[in-house]
Parts: structure tokens; sequence; C-alpha cells
């Protein structure tokens, strides 16, 4: 059993090697889709089985529970999604000359490294290794930002980096400080970062030193999950990156990283009360949800608009964690998920379009639905979930979070965030016709899809059919992670 | 070891340690800044080598020599290398706020740690935490330097010092993190120190300098 948790480092590791040994090619992009198939097939069987228990593997430096399995399914899912779109999208870049035989060969080993990376911050039990993986996500996506080496990609590129890693230095210093009050609070020095010895600390930690913990903790993880204050990377990375690796950014990085103050918050509830952390996610996530709904009404580039619709699902999903309650968590960890899979189809549309027109300007891009029925449509559905329309998923879970703001009696934020909600709604839906809707301007270029990119795009709308129909077993396992993240209603 | 002499080593290393960020704040030559990110890093090495050797606990003490190798060698010869070779590139542009004001605001982000660290030695009033202070102000002064600063390389400095300031800082409270947070995280910042100055050099090539005042393609 203890094999089965550490596969879905194991095969993406092993994708990438091959990758660096044998260069970009059908074999090793197939080889990287495999591998995170198995990362996903692994979540699923995990989630099956593991019930609500928690299982560890190698001297308790990884553990299972039934919020990693759920993050896993979310990696597992989009990772498989992105990487498949990837085999055509590369061919692609590769033959209009964007990018060349290095740059392919390096995009081939980084992005297997990156969801090894993912997968090695959720399956950690350690949060100091925790913090190793998710920094070790912003070096390997790197060079995937600067992927095309122009100057906007290296500017991109450079705030990506310098931002990410001072934020997530600030979660490193917040980390340390943790393990200080833990080892005071009677743990040996081994294991005292563990998340099981935290929680069972977590009663004797001493309060003002785990605020300070906790304050620098919610800054650093929330740099990474694009949180104000230092969101500004965001919406240039995701913008410049190549679309499978928008997507994986998008739909799955700034989750992990979310997953990271779930944890951490687990133990800070305990120790300083649920007041502490509530306040300051609620201000960052309204902060969020403000920045990005303001950037999405004056928005005129249709990638940096999908990366500003991200920050309003994060902030969104900062909110709801706020709220706490047990109805909350699950309808985080369900918007994660749909939120996840529809990211995907953006961008990888967006993607082709980028490559049809040589631009990301709104305005350039007319008429899709008449040109390319592919792209037209599957861009039509992610917009249709990533707005809350049913019959997708994220109108329950929205409809979730909101039910559980009302009962955790933050009825002010409720209404604060409905609002900007319905700002941002507005405004994507303005764009989103503008681009989709309308006859074509005559001599608008051809819209190529690569027989790849079209199968990860029906089967991320497939899945997300199924998913807006029925949540089906997967309402166990939020359920599960809800109730032990210390949800009680 | 006596009690005094490591109570004296102790806080001569911290202090070093801070003079070495205040130093930095001062200077404009980015070669000479990035010398004395070495001594820095000397200092730094000279925490966990003394507590090691007091409290008789040899792994501290590899740590110790391995965090000196690193701190002190490895990463500043990788800046010094994405140092470029114009006259124009060997020095910090005009400063966005002067050297005295830097200066002033250094003191005052000094006085702000202690008041932030007064949680941490009320838990634990030893004589290594009480040198805590000294690691916040360099975590501090190492942001300011960050945002003040309009070379990537002096940026890039700036985060080498935060990383620094966090070390000092876990060395001083708990003798250091478990060995394989201390190892991977080590890793994670020589990577992140690597990714830097090749992308000192790509903006170069591309921009023909790398003042970051040329980074505003990208807006709203």
């Amino acid at each position: 059993m203890s094999f089965l948790l550490v596969l879905p480092i194991l095969a993406p590791l092993t994708a990438a090697a091959l990758a660096a040994v044998l260069g970009w090619r059908p074999l090793t992009a197939s080889v990287t889709v495999v591998a995170a198939l198995c990362v996903l097939v692994t979540g699923v069987i995990l989630g099956f089985t593991n019930g609500s228990g928690v299982r560890f593997a190698i001297a308790n430096l990884f553990r299972t529970d039934a919020l990693s399995i759920t993050m896993l399914i979310v990696i597992g899912t989009v990772g498989t999604l992105a990487t498949w779109a990837s085999v055509g999208y590369i061919d692609a870049e590769l033959t209009h000359g964007h990018t060349d035989a290095k740059g392919a060969n390096l995009y081939g080993v980084l992005v297997p490294v990156f969801l090894a990376a993912m997968a090695s911050a959720v399956l950690a039990n350690n949060i100091g290794v925790m913090w190793v993986a998710i920094e070790a996500t912003t070096v390997a996506t790197a060079f995937l930002v600067g992927h095309r080496r122009t100057r906007a990609a290296l500017e991109a590129t450079w705030k990506y980096v310098v931002i990410c890693s001072v934020g997530i230095a600030l979660a490193f210093l917040g980390t340390v400080l943790l393990y200080f009050a833990s080892l005071h609070a009677g743990a040996t020095s081994g294991d005292a970062l563990n998340i099981d010895v935290l929680l069972a600390h977590a009663s004797r930690l001493d309060p003002a030193v785990t605020s300070l913990a906790a304050g620098l903790l919610l800054l650093g993880y929330g740099a990474k999950a694009g949180l104000v204050p230092f969101h500004t990377w965001l919406a240039d990375a995701h913008s410049q990156a190549p679309a499978p690796v928008s997507a994986l950014m998008s739909g799955v990085l700034l989750s992990v990283a979310f997953y990271a103050l779930l944890r951490v918050k687990s133990v800070v509830d305990l120790a300083v009360g649920t007041g502490f952390l509530r306040t300051g996610l609620i201000i960052v996530g309204l902060l969020t949800l403000l920045i990005a709904a303001s950037l999405l009404v004056v928005q005129t580039d249709f990638k940096r608009m999908l990366a500003y619709s991200s920050m309003e699902n994060m902030g969104l999903v900062a909110v709801a964690a706020a709220a706490g309650t047990k109805l909350a968590i699950a309808a985080l960890l369900l918007h994660v998920l749909a939120h996840g899979i529809a990211k995907t189809l953006v961008f990888l549309g967006s993607g082709q379009l980028q490559a049809a027109h040589g631009s990301t300007r709104i305005s350039d891009v007319t008429g899709v639905l008449a040109r390319s029925r592919m792209v037209g449509v599957t861009f039509l559905v992610g917009l249709a979930i990533l707005l809350g329309l049913p019959p997708f998923a994220m109108f329950a879970s929205e409809l979730s979070i909101s039910r559980a703001l009302a009962d955790a009696h933050l009825g002010w934020v409720l209404g604060a965030a409905l609002l900007l909600v319905v700002v941002a709604f507005a405004a994507l839906v303005r764009n989103g016709s503008r681009m989709l809707l309308g006859p074509p301007t005559p001599g608008s270029p051809a819209i190529a899809v690569p027989r790849s990119v079209a199968a990860a795009l029906v089967a991320g709308v497939v899945l997300s059919l199924l998913l807006g129909l029925t949540v089906g077993p997967m309402l166990q396992l939020f359920q599960t992670a809800a109730t032990m993240l210390g949800g009680t209603r | 070891m006596t009690q005094a002499t490591y109570n004296g080593v102790l806080n001569l290393a911290a202090g070093a340690f801070l003079l070495a960020a205040v130093l930095i704040v001062w200077r404009r030559e980015l070669r000479s800044i990035v010398v004395l990110l070495a001594w820095q890093g000397l200092a730094l090495a000279a925490i966990p080598v003394t507590e090691g050797i007091y409290h008789h606990d040899a792994a501290l003490v590899i740590v110790g020599v391995v965090v000196l190798v690193l701190r002190a060698v490895i990463l500043p010869l990788l800046l010094v290398r994405a140092v470029g070779t114009e006259p124009h590139e060997r020095r910090e542009s005009t400063p966005l706020v002067n050297t005295t004001t830097s200066l002033l605001i250094t003191a005052a982000l000094t006085v702000l740690a202690y008041a932030v660290t007064r949680p941490i030695i009320a838990l634990d009033p030893s004589p290594a935490t009480r040198a805590v202070p000294a690691a916040f102000a360099v975590i501090l002064i190492a942001v300011f330097v960050m945002v003040s600063r309009r070379r990537a390389l002096s940026q890039a400095v700036g985060f080498m010092m935060l990383d620094n300031g966090i070390a000092a800082t876990a060395f001083l409270i708990t003798a250091g993190v478990p060995l394989i947070v201390e190892l991977g995280a080590s890793l994670d910042v020589t990577f992140a120190v690597l990714v830097l100055g090749l992308l000192t050099g790509y903006m170069r090539a591309t921009f023909g300098g790398t003042d970051l005042d040329q980074l505003r393609e990208l807006r709203g």
C-alpha cells in the first residue's frame, strides 16, 4: 500500500527522467500523459479504499487522507487533460517556430517535474517538506512561463519568480516559527512539523508565536494562491505561459497552494481559535475579489481575463474557508475541482485562438462559434461553468458556499462577495459574447485544432457534464475531508 | 566552550550578520554588494557551528559547514557571474530612495524587528533566542532592498538576504529545522538563485540591460 502512496510522485519523475534522456518526441509525451493518468487513478483507488482513515508511508514522511486524495484527483484530472493537449500544442509551436527543439525538450522535462512537485506537496505529512515541494513548483514552472523567451515572457518570469519566492520565503519563516512553538509544546525535534503531531499538540502551542506564524503563512501561501497582497505576478505569468501550462497553473497550482493554507489552518484554529484566520481570510478573500472584479471589467486581453477569473475564484475559495463549516469546506473542494476542469477548457481554447491570431487581444477575436465549432463550443462550456450556470458543478458549489456563509452569520461577507461575483459575471459575459457570438470579421484566420488538443477539450466537456449531473462517490470524499478539517456543521 | 565565550561569539555573529545587511543598503557597486553577501553567509554559518560546538552536536556543525560552502561561496559566485561587464551595468542605477533615507529606514526597521520578535523571546528567553531580532531585522531590510532597488541583480541579492535572515532565525530559535527540510530548502534556494542568475543573462541579451524599469510591457 505504501507504494501506491508514492506512485503519484514516482510516475511523473520517471516520465521526466525519460524525457531528459530521449528529448521531446511522441513516446515521451505519451509517457507523461500516462504518468498524469497514474496520479488520477491512484487518487481514485485511494478514494475508494481509504474511507475516513489516515495512512502513512516511509517513516511518516507521507500521508493520505480524504483531503490529499481530493487534491490528487484534481491534479490527476487537470494534469491528464493538460499533458494530453501538450502533445499537439508543442508540435504546433515547433511548426510555427515559436520554440525550438531545445525549448520543447525543456518543456517535456519540466511539466512532469511540476506534476511530481504538486503531488509531493499534497502527500507530504511534514509541513516543512510540503513547503519544499511548493517552492519546487516555482522553480519548475519558471522556464515554462518564459517558454517563448520574448520580452513579455521574460518580464512575466522575472516577476513570477521574485514575487512568489519572496512570498513563499515568508511561509517558510512561518513554518520555522510553528516548529519552534511545536518544540516548546513538547514535540520531539524529528517529527515536530508532522501534521498529525502538530494536531496532537495544537492546544499547547504558544498562542502569540502561533498567531505570528499564521499571519506569515497566510501571506506566504496566499502569494502562491494568487491572493492579495502578493497577487501581482498572477496575470502576467498565466497570460505568458504556454496554454497547457496556464491550465495547470490556474487549475491546480493555485489550489495546491490553498491546500497548504487549509492544512495549517486546521492546526492554527485549534491553537488560537477560529477567529484569527477567519478574519485574515475574509480580508484577503474580499480584497482579492475586489481587485479581480475591477480588472475583469477593464480587461482587453483574453488570457489575462482568464487569469483574473482565477483570482476571483481563489478569493471566493478564501471566503468559503473563512466560513469553515462542513458545508463550506465540501463546497470549496467541489469548486476547486470544477474550476480546474473549466480553466483547462478555456485556457486550451485560448491557446488555439492565440496561435491562429498571433494576438491575445479580445478585440482581435470575433465570431469564434461560427469559425470553429470545437474551440467555440468548448470555450462556451468553460465560460458557462465559470459563470456558475446550471447544470454545471460550480452552480452547486457557489450556492452551497453562499448557504454556508449565511449559516456562519457572515451575511455582510456574503453580500460583498455576491456583489463582486456579479460584477465579474457581467464582465465575463460581455467579453465572452464579443469573442464567441456574432459574424466573424472578413479575413479572420482559420482556427486549427490539433487532434490531441481536441481530444482533451472533448474529454473536459464530458467530465464537466458528469460532475454537474452527479458528484457521485466524490461527495463522500469531500464530506470526510470537511469533517476532518474541523467543520462541525 | 564556556557560557561566556558562547554568548560572545553568538552575539558577534548576529551583529556581523546585521552589519553586512546595513552595508549592503549603503553600497551601490554591484560586485561589492555580492562580496558583502558572502561575508554575511560567513556570519550566518558561524551561528550553527558555535551552537554545535557548545551543545556537542556534531550534526549541527556539519550543517554549519554546508551553509558556509553554499551561502558564502557557491551562491555569491553564481551571482558574481551575473554581474555585467559594461561599466553602466556594474553599478546600481540612480536609487529610488537616497542613501541617507535608506539608512534611516534601515534603523527604523531594526527597531520594528525588536517589537515583532517579543513573543518569540517571551516563549524561550535563552541567549540564542535573544539574538533573533537581528535576524528579523535582516529579513525586513532585505524586503526593503528588494522594493527600492532597480537592478535585477540587486533584487536577487535582496532575495538571498531574505533567505539568510530566515535561516538565521531558524538556527537561533530552534537550532535548525529537521535535516530533510534543511536540505530541501537549501536545494530550492540554490535553484531559485540559479534561475534568477540565468534570467538576468537572458534579460541582458533581450533588453540590452538589467534595469527593471524596462519591465513595463505587462500592465492591467
